[in-house]
């Protein structure tokens, strides 16, 4: 059961922002059929009658109180940022997606 | 970009051949102390990137936990909306990449929305009554703020670089969506003014938002598309992004149905995109083309567990409800035995809570109304402020009521008393006592008044005791300038004719 395509790879590395060389996208086209295969394998395993689960635990309404808690400061924020000016994070101007 | 100035019809031109459809996004962010996923500080204007922690920036590892009164905030609108609230929802990954999003991607809510399926009544200025069907409202949280520095004025196009502040992100979010809107016709860009008006009404008495347009904490998206008259097939649509005041999302529809109308009319197609409203030049603008980077790919959120709700848990909200704004005013006008139009003029003035509350303190509606519609409203004019920030209380026209009634003061110096209060001179009764402006109600004091114009006015004295009564205003006029308008006109009066032994 073949899966994933070199275009779809295309696509989602266009959506990532990632530059990807042809060789590339094939291989990966190829590893990720592989894990789409994989994990196609719980299937076989989970019947008609077991729900789609997007969580292992059967938690529910994990709430926090509306209580102010610690927080960075403007130094600890920009500490990892590339470039920053007047406290704030400095990005490229992106235009909108063209 | 397209920044070229674009065709349009004639609004009535357009309306005679075009049927319009609405549609509205509407975001509300919360007034909760912390942010949807993070126990980060809620607030509107601190020190960029401080009310922030490592869930705010999206730090590798970091979890997100839900804030429990944001939950309770969106249940209760949904029911304020007349949604059927899910036993079970879910969060999802909409994923986008842009730096107002460090996490890239924005935590929402996908198929499975809290709130469903209800509907909005909302009135237009005829008395009209529209309903709105809402499709969903859903839990989410807002992004950073970008900057756009250099090229022209803040806007994007041009700019070298971009500033980003994610004190912003993370702040919860609930975004209402509502039905397409079919039948409005030429009164869609009022409708679509008087239902964002609802919107920020509903989530303000509700108490779950500050509500303030002007900060953005109620942004509406309007969709608009045009059906030729006759047909019931949808046009293909434009969204027009972030028009952040009730005045322009009606001009910004207004203006869309108008180009719309002028493109189908050269015979052109519409372009499915998003736009830009500039209020300067009233119009709007192409911003980006529906495409691939659309593709945001929902997936589950891994990082957080189902919301679900029970009876009790709704029920124990539906109890804590104020009373919905349209009912409200319903029982107002009412009470208050206003007419349709003093009703709807209070309304769009903006006072129903002041009188309100001057009416609880123990004012009637009528002089309620009198003082805020009248002398505040045209203080507030000739001060160019708003009702609200003038700082006259409820209690203050109240208690200047009461010194009318009382006959203390009169009507015009009601006025000068009411001018000193809002300069801060204390309440009316300190007010009248500290600047002595009570109305004169020492008969001595009057009688000297009256005697020196008398004295002054022989001929006038002879012809009200020939029985021309009505010349006695001659005498009273001289009696309020001496006493500076302090005195009671009609005592004045009373005593001139009892002096001259004539029948009032």
């Amino acid at each position: 059961m073949s899966a994933i395509t070199r275009e779809q790879v295309a696509h989602l590395a266009k959506l990532a922002h990632i530059e990807m060389t042809e060789e590339e996208l094939r291989s990966m086209a190829k590893e990720l059929d592989l894990v789409v295969d994989s994990v196609a394998s719980v299937s076989e395993a989970a019947g008609p009658d077991v729900p789609a689960t997007s969580h292992p635990i059967p938690l529910q309404n994990v709430f926090r109180e509306d209580v102010v808690g610690a927080t960075l400061t403007a130094e600890e924020s920009l500490r990892n940022a590339p470039d920053a000016a007047e406290g704030k994070f400095k990005v490229p101007a992106i235009l909108d997606e063209e | 970009m397209n920044r070229s100035t674009e065709e349009v019809l004639s609004f009535d031109e357009a309306m005679e051949k075009y049927d319009p459809v609405l549609g509205f996004e509407v975001h509300v962010e919360l007034n909760t102390r912390t942010k949807m996923f993070d126990a980060a500080p809620n607030v509107f204007g601190d020190e960029p990137n401080t009310n922030v922690t490592p869930v705010s920036l999206g730090l590798p590892g970091v979890l997100p936990v839900v804030n429990r009164v944001a939950v309770e905030s969106a249940i209760k609108l949904g029911l304020a909306l007349g949604c059927e609230i899910r036993p079970v929802s879910h969060f999802a990954r909409k994923n986008y990449f842009y730096p107002d999003t460090p996490k890239n991607f924005q935590t929402s809510q996908y198929d499975e929305p809290i709130a469903e399926n209800g509907s909005v009544d909302v009135e237009l200025e005829d008395g009209t009554v529209f309903t709105v069907e809402i499709e969903r409202a859903h839990m989410e949280e807002d992004a950073g703020k970008l900057t756009h520095m250099g090229g022209a004025a803040g806007r994007i196009q041009g700019a070298d670089f971009s500033l980003v502040d994610y004190n912003r992100a993370g702040v919860p979010l609930i975004e209402i969506v509502t039905k397409p809107i079919v039948g409005a016709g030429s009164r869609a860009p009022e409708l679509a003014r008087v239902y964002v008006a609802m919107i920020r009404e509903i989530v303000k008495n509700l108490g779950i938002s500050d509500a303030k347009m002007e900060r953005g904490n109620v942004r509406c998206d309007a969709n608009v598309s045009l059906m030729p008259k006759g047909s019931a097939t949808f046009g293909t649509r434009s969204e027009t992004k972030n028009v952040n005041s009730l005045r322009a999302v009606e001009r910004a529809v207004r203006f869309e149905i108008q180009r719309h109308a002028a493109v189908l009319d050269s015979g052109g197609t519409i372009v499915q995109e998003t736009r830009h409203w500039h209020e300067d030049t009233r119009s709007t603008t192409s911003g980006r083309p529906k495409s691939d980077a659309d593709d945001y790919r929902y997936f589950p959120e891994p990082d957080l567990v189902p919301v679900v709700t029970d009876h009790e848990w709704i029920e124990r909200l539906r109890a804590e409800l104020p009373e919905p704004p349209a009912e409200r005013r319903r029982r107002l006008r009412t009470d208050w035995g206003f007419s349709d139009e003093e009703f709807r003029d209070v309304v769009n003035a903006g006072v129903l809570d002041e009188i309100e509350q001057t009416v609880a303190a123990g004012a009637a509606p009528a002089a309620a109304r009198k003082w805020w519609m009248g002398e505040i409203a045209r203080l507030a004019n000739q001060r160019e402020t708003e009702i609200a920030d003038l700082g006259v209380t409820p209690q203050h026209v109240v208690e200047l009521n009461g010194l009318i009634d009382a006959g203390k003061i009169n009507d015009k110096l009601a006025k000068k008393v009411l001018a000193h209060v809002l300069d801060g001179e204390g309440s009316p009764a300190e007010v009248v006592e500290r600047r002595g402006l009570a109305v004169v109600s020492d008969d001595s004091v009057l009688t000297a008044a009256i005697d020196d114009a008398m004295a002054q006015m022989p001929d006038v004295v002879a012809k009200v005791q020939a029985g021309k009564v009505q010349a006695v205003g001659a005498l009273i006029g001289p009696v309020m300038k001496a006493t500076r308008g302090q005195a009671d006109a009609g005592r004045v009066r009373e005593l001139i004719l009892e002096k001259l032994g004539v029948q009032g």
